[in-house]
């Protein structure tokens, strides 16, 4: 009895608050936008029984969907935002690996410390750490005064408000993401089988693309499914650094719901974004559970 | 792995350089004179002056800490209750679906939870504010702390809880008595994630929070939308400094716990020989 009481206590909650509320964007994704309050059609009626029921189901359409199909704004918004969040994986694995690789070769007793240095940005402000980078690097902002000072460049560089601010964004604020999966697994990493590699005639370079880069492999992948899963819903650092330029979905749906007030299209938005998020992360899933069994 | 070789110094040396020089220009520009970002014009408390007489930010302060507060300490009593279910209890119906619900909001884009929520309340009528805020941040941290609790709670002795209800304790003495002050420290540590995500959350409290309740998180956002502005600049390094403070007090505490266990062990030890 006590039990059941234990297990029902948060999964009503979570019932309720999660299963629920996103029953109700895939219904509201196909209702109707209307100038009503709340707005859009149809509304449940239970006064009207069974019928009032049958004929709330009939009213529901895909016309959102087809919508979201048809006009390319939306569509480019999904491809940039796969293009966007592709790219800065890719950019937060290159600068994150040689990271990881020099704190899993630094004296054991520097790691502790060198874990807390990566970790301590997490614990500070998302919003703040995306903000800093608004006075480095806008038009007047120290970056380009600095390179403009160093006489590097004559004219200052336009970053802010271009893909390229949202880049930097991206790679910083997810870096330690990216970090510590790889480290965990570097750390792990036995030497002696790259001194054997070694013995037997490897250079050090191809023994570290031949042992250690596919030994490090399950850090690797989960790093950057860490850093793309969130990285393609993102909406803050768009917003603040990429300008009315940039186009992602996260941003289209915050736009969609707050200033056109189309709740229908802004929930077919979300539950299209979802569907795309589904295949990376049940691949995730799966490479998490690999390395579970793997470590066992 | 192997010694530290010239380029990992260098890489190492520009990865850290990259993860808090940014925070650290920021920090040293709030104590600039002039409103210009790239002007430096002597030092001056001036903005933290002014920060602290704006009182929109101070209200906001104080919601985003009771909110932070309350919805924390439920994630952590829902999320330490979940941990147990997922790592303790056997097949009940509908497992598969509570997990799934666990680990499905940590992967979900925050505006999808929003709008979901917002959709919810305006569905039943609940009239947003510092409620609906604090419902939307639980939900989401609990699943955070139960992640955190049950990594701590599969890789615990189940023995000694067994011990315990051999001797005659019931199942919730057990659960105090053995239990809790052994997963304590991930329970606190799932505490101190779930305060950190409610006082971090933009985009959620956004979709939550009605007119009458501003965060501070949307406040800044607010603020900064424009560009940089000063007042933030004070604000974040009064931030930035809390948490250094905190994260600097908690691992000294914890290090001085776990140099107390290991005696203690040592002490048990040489008792029984």
């Amino acid at each position: 009895m006590r039990r059941l009481i234990l297990i029902l206590v948060p999964y009503a909650w979570l019932l309720a608050l999660f299963l629920v509320p996103f029953l109700i964007v895939v219904k509201i994704s196909l209702s109707d936008v209307a100038l009503a309050r709340p707005p859009y059609l149809p509304q449940l009626d239970f006064a009207a029984g069974w019928a009032g029921v049958k004929d709330f189901f009939q009213q529901l359409d895909f016309e959102n969907f087809t919508f979201l199909a048809s006009d390319d704004l939306y569509w480019r918004a999904y491809l940039s935002s796969l293009r966007i969040a592709l790219i800065s994986t890719v950019l937060t694995l290159l600068i994150g690996y040689p990271v990881a690789y020099a704190m899993a070769s630094a004296q054991p007793e520097w790691r502790p410390t060198l874990m807390m240095l990566v970790i301590l940005p997490f614990w500070t402000s998302f919003l703040i750490r995306v903000y800093s980078w608004m006075g480095i690097l806008s038009q007047n902002g120290i970056l380009n005064t600095f390179l403009l000072w160093t006489g590097l460049i004559s004219e200052p560089l336009t970053i802010m408000n271009t893909e390229i601010a949202v880049y930097i964004g991206i790679v910083y604020t997810y870096l330690p993401f990216m970090i510590l999966p790889i480290y965990a697994t570097l750390e792990k990493l036995d030497v002696s089988l790259i001194e054997a590699a070694e013995d037997l005639g490897c250079s050090r370079a191809s023994a570290f693309w031949l042992v250690t880069i596919p030994l490090s492999r399950p850090g690797i992948i989960a790093g950057c499914f860490l850093v793309f899963i969130p990285a393609l819903g993102e909406f803050v650092i768009p917003s603040l650094l990429g300008g009315s330029g940039t186009l992602m979905i996260g941003k289209v749906l915050w736009e969609e719901f707050f200033n056109n007030r189309d709740w229908p299209v802004a929930s077919a938005v979300a539950v299209v974004l979802l569907l795309i998020l589904i295949i990376p992360i049940v691949l995730f899933q799966r490479n998490e559970q690999k390395n579970r069994e793997a470590g066992k | 792995m192997r010694r530290m070789s010239g380029f990992n110094l260098v890489s190492l040396t520009f990865g850290l350089a990259f993860l808090y020089l940014p925070m650290l220009i920021l920090v040293i520009y709030s104590f600039n004179a002039s409103k210009l970002v790239t002007v430096w014009a002597g030092f001056s408390t001036r903005w933290y002056g002014e920060l602290l007489r704006n009182e929109a930010f101070l209200d906001a302060a104080l919601v985003t800490l009771k909110v932070g507060l309350i919805s924390s300490t439920i994630a952590t009593v829902l999320g330490t209750m979940a941990a147990w279910i997922l790592v303790r209890t056997g097949r009940f119906f509908g497992r598969t679906l509570f997990s799934g619900m666990i680990y499905a909001p940590l992967v979900m884009p925050e505006v999808i939870t929003g709008l979901s929520l917002l959709l919810l309340f305006i569905g039943i009528g609940l009239d947003r504010g510092i409620l609906t805020i604090v419902l939307a941040h639980t939900t989401f941290s609990m699943c955070y702390v139960s992640v955190v609790v049950s990594s701590r709670l599969t890789s615990f002795d189940i023995s000694l809880e067994e011990a315990a209800l051999d001797l005659g304790c019931t199942p919730w003495q057990s659960f105090r008595l053995v239990t809790l002050p052994i997963i304590a420290p991930a329970v606190i540590s799932g505490w101190l994630l779930a305060f950190t995500l409610s006082l971090d959350d933009l985009v959620i409290a956004s979709f939550a929070a009605g007119p009458s309740s501003t965060t501070l998180p949307m406040k800044i956002f607010s603020a900064v939308r424009l560009g940089v502005s000063p007042e933030i600049n004070a604000l974040s390094t009064i931030m930035i400094g809390i948490v250094a403070f905190g994260v600097v007090i908690f691992s000294l505490a914890s290090k001085r716990a776990t140099a107390r266990q290991l005696q203690e062990e040592r002490d048990a030890a040489r008792a029984e020989t």
